[in-house]
């Protein structure tokens, strides 16, 4: 039995009087899209924001196995918790660097890589060839993921230029590019229009099967949701009331019930909006 | 037996509490202007620097047309002061701030420093580089405890001070809590584009905040005309730092944490002076805002601020 | 707008330059020995508010007049609608040939015909301040830490080369290092501290620390010489050759190495050459480390700092070598500054400096290397230009700084060139898409 690429165990996070998460406990595998679903202010993004390191949880453990060794999320800092156990994210209001290039973009989030490239700066500034080659390889490695994102033709345009849509496909580009084992996608689908939505899924599926990388979204849109998660996690205030493959959670009457209480296909129709 | 060591701390309260009351003032206009539109107003302490000049004026002419009686002087002096300073406020911000709003950050503070400049220069030019001196007017005070080897006085002007601080802090609190304006200046503090789609004139709001902060610093000009009876032009900017470090102490954003902030500030300066050394006053006051900083990042009083992601 | 509305306009704006000119300029202040006594001035009100009636006026007009000339524009060729200013292509253009050919006349600049002494000292004094400028821009520009006490490091450098000169005897080229290295450091112990705080917190705090080490210099004589300051500081030396007209015993003097006449311009121009190379091995030194890693997270953490955080970028060690890099440079301008003027004292590092400093990375349009050399010459150029008028300098200085802003806010050069690029210049990728 191996160990599932992130456990977590009794995760609660109190701000004040308010518990948000309240023991919340599931699993992420990896070569698996997880979806993590449930009505507004069910805790979603602060599950998500505990495992990306952005809150210290009050109770609860994280632990992220990445080849054997396992990482105890909830002790490390935001950027360990990305340079180390290797989780890649996006944001729910897209985060990039809206004034540098997009190829930029992409060379930034090969940081901690080139920097020991560089010798931290020092090799690197007085043109050490070893660092010439590392850079050609993170310029290859971001080419590939313009590639799958289509956005190789505005490679040198300011990030802050390009349409939502493109925004969206190159936080996405932007979190690959730093090699993670598991990537968490904050609303991923929010603003997009269905043709764009049906190549986001595309791209999220070539994740999950070429890189082994373990997906974990947050999700309003249920087409999405449904049609590509492995498996579904549902809170509702705070708490988990289903854990299973899409099909038996679509079923739970539970699930139904925490989505106002209506019949399963108005539920989506509302979870949608 | 350290004779008058209980009665050397009083006083050195006193004066503490008189030099934060001056700081307080000054700091709210720092506070409000930071809340409400996100920029350090670099030429705020040049502003109350003008509403002490125009004290000092308005009290030397009082004194050749014969105007004596110091409670009236005291009054036609505050509001000469309050309109003149307040409309410096205005026209400051409209000229320097207002071309620049929605404009990059640093942009507004560069314009802000360079109105610094401008300001002090212009009083320099306009009323001589020599330090003015004020006849003291308002004299005298109540011995509070008669020591052997020290007494603890509070002098009328101090008295004064205080009470004047007290008074408008608290008619300050309720304009920001309870009346139109204050809402309409909470509103825009929040959310400018939403208030304005809810019909607050943003505009006008922002310059009453400029006014409303001018207004505060001319009172402060004047109680220090007063109290140190000397003015010159270059008072505005260490006056103007010292707020400044009262309203991040307290907490940028925050009146009530202006107000502590600059009494702290205060009691800090006259403490140190006091008992370690009047040199390096400014040095102990820097030090304490980096430690409360370390420990406390948005100051005394402020809102811890939560960024959603 | 009609011109009764222009009118009135111009009418309120007078009325309101009177209203604030009255106390401060009807009325002059003059000591007598007992009470102040009083002058008025009111003929200056009138002027005052002639003056400003006349400006408002014309300004209006002007206004009005570029708005209905820009939509005549428009209308005549709808394509032409985002002409490109002069400053704008510049701007673009900066890298590609105004620096070089800046850099080119500051290197003929002392040979050229016009070059005299009181040319090549203010020449100095321009290529100081762009020094402090590339290196406050480091920090600023790049890393967008709002550093408001840069002129500390600026004192650390000229006050440790003053001390380890005239105490330990060492050279120029011995104590550059140390002094950038010692500015460096106080860079790094005040930036442990502070840098997690939030922009405008940094600010404070920086413009606190010039203070600290202001009044430090003020007060710890036995050190730093107190409001007098270190003087005799020993001048610098072509390479161990003193420019002296008749050097000690046993040494050669510069103008006999070259078998010149003595001439006192020599050190004028050897200092001008120095601390043009200083400047630029710290443009040179922005333009490498821009292209590596770790200048591209300093965008980067100027851009977003949260999202670098989800990339693994740690920000707190990030920030910290841009601060302790800018710095350095300060602490490096610094030792020339104490060598050239032979005398240093707490004066001349007030935050006035650091305003300065400030103001044309600002002005420059931040990150741009060549704005700032053209933002130094004309903050440093006014004020001397204006010599004659040496009480209104000042006063025009501050006012130049708010209108530039106000005119163009992000800058006079802004422009940001990529490090890199995956389609070479000038090709258009994609062919048909636009």
């Amino acid at each position: 039995m191996t160990q599932p690429l992130l456990k977590v165990e009794h995760l609660t996070m109190r701000f004040g009087g308010l518990v948000a998460v309240n023991d919340v406990s599931f699993d992420a595998k990896a070569s698996q899209i997880t979806a993590v679903i449930g009505p507004n202010g069910a805790g979603k993004t602060t599950v998500f924001n505990c495992i990306a390191g952005f809150y210290k949880p009050t109770v609860g453990r994280l632990t992220l196995t990445n080849n054997g060794t396992p990482h105890l999320l909830e002790r490390m800092s935001g950027n360990d918790i990305a340079g180390k156990a290797r989780v890649a994210r996006t944001f729910q209001n897209i985060r990039l660097f809206p004034k540098m290039t997009v190829l930029e973009n992409l060379i930034v989030a090969q940081h901690n890589k080139l920097m020991r490239a560089s010798g931290f700066t020092l090799l690197g500034l007085f043109g050490w060839p070893g660092y010439s080659k590392a850079e050609a390889e993170a310029v290859d490695l971001a080419r590939y993921w313009l590639e799958r994102t289509n956005l190789t033709d505005v490679a040198d345009e300011v990030a802050g230029s390009l349409p939502y849509g493109g925004q969206r496909r190159l936080e996405i580009a932007r979190a690959m590019c730093t090699e993670p084992v598991l990537l968490c996608l904050d609303e991923p689908a929010a603003g997009l229009n269905p043709r764009e939505s049906a190549d986001l899924n595309t791209l999220l599926r070539f994740i999950r099967d070429e890189h082994k990388c373990g997906v974990l979204l947050i999700e309003h849109d249920m087409s999405v949701v449904m049609q590509i998660s492995d498996h579904v996690i549902v809170l509702d205030y705070g708490r988990k009331i289903a854990d299973g493959p899409p099909d038996a959670v679509r079923n739970d009457p539970k699930v139904i019930a925490a989505y106002l209480g209506e019949p399963e296909d108005s539920a989506v129709a509302q979870g949608g909006v | 037996m350290i004779g008058g060591a209980l009665e050397y701390f009083l006083q050195q309260l006193i004066n503490g509490l008189t030099l934060g009351a001056v700081y307080a003032l000054i700091a709210i206009g720092y506070t409000m202007v930071y809340g409400i539109i996100g920029m350090i107003n670099f030429a705020h302490g040049e502003i109350y620097m003008i509403g002490a000049f125009i004290a000092v004026i308005t009290f030397s002419i009082l004194g050749i047309v014969g105007v004596t009686w110091v409670p009236l002087a005291l009054l036609i002096v505050l509001i000469v002061s309050m309109i003149i300073t307040g409309l410096y406020g205005w026209t400051v911000e409209r000229i320097a701030y207002r071309p620049l709003r929605g404009s990059f950050r640093l942009a507004p503070l560069i314009s802000a420093i360079g109105m610094s400049i401008f300001l002090q220069n212009y009083v320099q030019i306009a009323q001589g580089a020599k330090i003015k001196p004020l006849q003291p007017m308002i004299r005298g005070g109540i011995e509070l405890i008669k020591g052997e080897t020290f007494s603890v006085t509070i002098s009328y002007l101090q008295l004064i001070i205080m009470a004047m601080t007290l008074v408008l802090m608290l008619g300050f609190s309720y304009l920001i809590s309870a009346t139109p304006l204050g809402r309409a200046q909470r509103a825009c503090e929040q959310d400018r584009t939403m208030a304005s789609l809810l019909g607050v004139n943003a505009d006008r709001t922002i310059s009453l905040t400029f006014v409303l902060g001018a207004v505060l610093a001319a009172v402060a000009g004047v109680m220090v005309s007063l109290y140190y009876g000397v003015v010159d032009f270059y008072i505005g900017f260490l006056a103007g730092l010292k707020a400044f470090t009262a309203a991040v102490l307290g907490g940028i954003g925050s009146l009530p944490g202006a107000m502590l902030g600059g009494l702290l500030i205060g009691l800090i300066e006259a403490f140190w002076s006091a008992y370690f050394s009047i040199e390096y006053k400014d040095v102990a006051v820097f030090t304490i805002l980096v430690v409360v900083l370390i420990f406390r990042p948005t100051g005394l009083l402020g809102r811890p601020e939560v960024e959603k992601v | 707008m009609t011109v009764a509305e222009r009118l009135k306009d111009a009418i309120m704006a007078a009325a309101v330059a009177a209203l604030l000119a009255l106390p401060l300029i009807g009325f002059e202040t003059v000591d007598t020995g007992g009470p102040l006594g009083i002058k008025t001035r009111f003929d200056y009100i009138a002027y005052a508010a002639i003056v400003v009636f006349l400006g408002r006026l014309g300004m209006r007009i002007a206004f009005d007049w570029r708005r209905s000339y820009r939509e005549r524009i428009v209308q005549a060729e709808p394509t032409n609608i985002d002409r490109k200013e002069l400053l704008t292509v510049l701007g673009q253009k900066a890298d590609k040939w105004l620096m070089p050919v800046m850099i080119g006349f500051a290197i003929v600049m002392p040979f050229l015909p016009f070059a005299n002494r009181t040319v090549i000292d203010l020449g100095t004094v321009v290529l100081i301040y762009v020094m402090l400028g590339w290196g406050l821009n480091i920090v600023v520009g790049l890393a967008g830490l709002l550093d408001l006490g840069y002129v500390a490091f600026y004192a650390v450098g000229a006050y440790t080369f003053a001390t380890l000169s005239m105490h330990f005897g060492f050279g120029f080229w011995e104590t550059l290092p140390l002094a950038g290295l010692l500015a460096a450091t106080f860079g790094v112990v005040l930036g442990f501290p502070v840098l997690r705080l939030r922009g405008d917190y940094l600010a404070i705090v920086t413009l606190g620390f010039g203070e600290i080490i202001r009044v430090i210099l003020l007060n710890w004589q036995p050190v730093t010489g107190g409001p007098a300051g270190i003087s005799g500081i020993p001048r610098p030396s072509f390479f161990g050759f003193p420019f002296s007209a008749d050097p000690p015993e046993g040494a050669t003097a510069f103008h006999q190495l070259f078998g010149l006449e003595y001439a006192s311009i020599h050190r004028i121009i050897f200092l001008y050459y120095l601390i043009l190379a200083l400047a630029l091995v710290t443009n040179l030194f922005t333009m490498r480390i821009r292209k590596l890693p770790v200048g591209r997270a300093w965008e980067a953490l100027r851009e977003d700092e949260i999202a670098c955080t989800a990339l693994g970028i740690n920000p707190t060690n990030t920030k910290l070598t841009a601060f302790a890099i800018g710095a350095m440079f300060g602490g490096f301008a610094g030792s020339f500054f104490a060598t050239r003027q032979g005398f240093i004292s707490p004066e001349s590092f007030s935050f006035i400096e650091s305003a300065v400093i400030l103001a044309i990375v600002v002005l420059g349009g931040m990150g741009s290397q060549a704005g700032i050399v053209l933002a130094a010459a004309f903050l440093t150029l006014l004020p001397e230009v204006a010599r004659e008028f040496s009480l209104f300098r000042m006063l025009a200085f501050g006012a130049a700084m708010v209108l530039i802003m106000v005119w163009r806010p992000q800058g006079l050069l802004a422009h940001r060139e990529p490090t890199m690029r995956l389609h070479p210049a000038g090709t258009k990728p994609g062919g048909g898409k636009p």
